[in-house]
């Protein structure tokens, strides 16, 4: 009991700015990182010069500067979720092939995600919720999901309904198949891979508390 | 053959009902306004439209759509805030979709202008985009056979073009232009600023001429 209760490393539920710190921080210093669109994007906030993280994104460029503002702002020059955004020192330009090639051939160390849905042992369901009038769009989560090194996922544990994210099998439609490796949520940061889903810490619940809302057999990760 | 043209309406003369256009953009970065626009006037419809998404506000591809002259969709990303246009003729029926992930519509694009007959790529696999497709076991993962996409014309954008026809490009306005201009039978870029011949560094050059059939340039 007092063994569990130790991965609890905060009171209360963490807010997205508190999780995107974590991530941030969580990132190795000189990674080549790409941001995908809403939450995971919020983690650029809290990167320090000091960790020189690279990013990239999808529609061709590494050395992505913060979003611009006021005389900044230049139609050329946008983010994936089409946001204008500046460039840093050392950027660099390349076309649409080049830009995936990065993701597929295994180059980026890290993407961050959101998700509707991730297994226990990984797969990711993130484009698309099936719905019949829905009108899908994919754009690079399948390649990001399966080109980057480690995949980590930022999403509420619950949906609005209270349903568990973090399912047994994904009832969505795939995005990848066994590609996440860490799941960051309001509740908890969880590894997911084929030994199945282990805790790494609780925020504002113990691990039982945790179980009781997460339909898959949870375990508290090795400490690090 | 490379023509410097004087207007976009004659850049796009050659379009035919029917056709498949590639479109150079990654939501408006890239996008040839002025090129769409001149489409749009020349009448062609039933085309087959090639371009990362599916239009944005009222402007370019999504008028050309709106306006009911595109047949099929070739895109990985239609569905935006502002694709009203697109979504409406989706929800009655009259358009077609073809959704290819982001880097399979790259690499697809890529393999025509290479003249490579197909590929195999780990994206898609076990998923409905993958639906359908010859899979096989290689370099220890499950990747699925994709085939190259081409296309009749290429309408792209570019900064500055020299007398050889070279391109270079703006910033993350490049997107899939030099990709696309390999991909095309007939190549139309419209640029911002003609320099003559040997007025472009050759090491900076991003499109090499031989892709680039008609320049016309855009105020």
């Amino acid at each position: 009991m007092s063994t569990q209760t130790s991965i609890q490393t905060s009171n209360q539920p963490l807010g997205r700015d508190d999780l995107a710190r974590m991530v941030a921080r969580d990132i190795k210093p000189g990674s080549f990182v790409n941001l995908g669109i809403g939450q995971p994007t919020l983690v650029s906030n809290y990167l320090e010069p000091e960790q020189n993280i690279t990013l990239h994104t999808e529609n061709g460029m590494l050395g992505m500067g913060p979003e611009a503002t006021g005389d900044q702002i230049d139609g050329d020059l946008i983010n994936a979720g089409k946001i204008p955004v500046t460039e840093l020192p050392g950027a660099s330009y390349f076309h649409h092939a080049d830009s995936f090639a990065i993701m597929r051939g295994g180059h980026l160390d890290i993407c961050v995600l959101g998700a509707f849905q991730v297994s226990a042992t990984g797969d990711l369901a993130n484009w698309h919720t099936g719905a019949p009038d829905a009108i899908p769009a994919v754009g690079g989560a399948m390649d990001l999901a399966t080109g980057a090194k480690d995949v980590l996922v930022m999403m509420t544990l619950l949906t609005r309904e209270g349903a568990s994210k973090l399912v047994e099998s994904c009832s969505y439609p795939l995005t990848g198949i066994g590609c996440v490796t860490r799941v960051y949520t309001d509740k908890a940061v969880f590894l997911t891979g084929p030994d199945g889903v282990r805790v790494r810490e609780t925020f504002g619940c113990t691990l039982e508390e945790l179980q009781a809302l997460v339909p898959v057999p949870l375990s508290a990760a090795a400490p690090a | 053959m490379l023509n410097f043209l004087d207007t976009v309406g004659e850049a796009v003369a050659g379009i035919r009902d029917g056709s498949t256009v590639m479109i150079g953009g990654f939501g408006n970065a890239g996008q040839p306004f002025e090129l769409i626009d001149a489409l749009l006037d020349c009448g062609a419809t039933d085309l087959t439209v090639v371009n990362n998404n599916a239009g944005q506000g009222d402007q370019g591809l999504a008028l050309l759509i709106k306006e009911g002259r595109v047949k099929k969709m070739i895109c990985s990303f239609p569905r935006q805030s502002d694709s009203w246009h697109f979504d409406a003729k989706f929800r009655a029926g009259e358009i077609e979709l073809e959704l290819v992930p982001q880097g399979n519509l790259a690499e697809r694009i890529r393999a025509a202008g290479a003249g490579i007959g197909g590929f195999f790529t780990p994206t898609g696999y076990g998923t409905m985009l993958a639906e359908g497709k010859e899979t096989r076991f290689l370099d220890g993962k499950w990747q699925v056979f994709e085939t190259p996409i081409h296309a009749d014309v290429a309408l792209i954008k570019a900064l500055t073009a020299d007398g050889k026809g070279n391109l270079v490009y703006r910033k993350t306005a490049r997107n899939f232009g030099p990709i696309m201009a390999a991909a095309a039978k007939h190549t139309v870029a419209q640029v911002s600023e003609l320099v003559p011949t040997g007025g472009l560094d050759p090491e900076i050059i991003v499109t090499p001429g031989i892709y680039v059939n008609s320049i016309v340039k855009v105020a």
